[in-house]
């Protein structure tokens, strides 16, 4: 079942921030985000559950949140994007459970004036949610299972912005 | 006081969903992580430099004072997005 948390918006600059276990509908987020008449631009991310990783043929993921506190330090890394940059409206989408292969887990959308903006907002979020969000990634494969080890090139990434 | 510990993760499957623990009135993050760590087994691997902490869902580091009824959560590094 599709679900789109991205309610029809009355105001200027609005926020989504979901967790969720059912899956997410990528067009009716860019189109809530395209309403915005004072945006010129609309930056999106879309990541998804890839076949391989580190050399392992992966059969599925299962991911794990901290309730409550992983809504708050989305809305945290929304918070410091919108402090940083000229950005209007914010959609992050994140999913828990058990994901198969090439099913979608996290989205992340951002409109501004103007394009550099979005892209670098877009691209904040994504590095800070993947070192500060409270989710935890297990992987599912044929030699079992196994919890994945933060990688030093997220550290990396999400330190750049600091 | 009464203190309500969280795990996530491999910790939970190691240890458990949650714990009450009753500390000193005063304790710090760092003397709870020491009083699980004596647990023994698994246990010890709370005080491991890569162990993070929150404390009522912020995250926080061992000198933090901790208050009665606080929710303490214990994980690994986050591995999400």
């Amino acid at each position: 079942m599709m679900k789109s948390p991205f309610s029809p918006r009355s105001q200027a600059d609005s926020r989504v921030i979901s967790v969720q276990k059912e899956d997410f509908d990528v067009a009716a987020l860019y189109q809530a985000l395209q309403q915005n008449p004072s945006s010129g631009a609309v930056v999106t991310f879309t990541g998804l559950v890839r076949d391989l990783n580190l050399g392992t043929a992966v059969n599925a993921l299962f991911i794990e949140h901290y309730p409550g506190m992983t809504e708050r330090a989305l809305s945290d890394i929304v918070e410091q994007a919108k402090q940083r940059w000229p950005i209007n409206d914010v959609a992050v989408v994140h999913r828990v459970g058990r994901l198969e292969v090439n099913q979608q887990i996290v989205f992340v959308g951002v409109n501004s004036a103007h394009r550099q903006a979005a892209f670098d907002a877009c691209e904040f979020i994504m590095d800070y949610l993947k070192t500060s969000a409270p989710f935890w990634k297990k992987e599912l494969s044929d030699q079992g299972e196994q919890w994945l080890e933060q990688r030093e090139s997220d550290r990396v990434a999400s330190k750049r912005w600091s | 006081m009464k203190i309500n510990v969280r795990l996530f993760a491999r910790l939970r499957e190691q240890l458990g969903d949650s714990v009450q623990c009753e500390c000193p009135e005063g304790a710090t993050v760092a003397a709870l992580t020491d009083q699980l760590a004596s647990r023994g087994d698994n246990w010890a691997q709370l005080k491991s430099q890569e162990i993070l902490c929150a404390v009522n869902q912020q995250q926080v580091s061992g000198e933090h004072r901790l208050a009665d009824n606080d929710e303490v959560a214990f994980f690994p590094p986050v591995t999400g997005g």
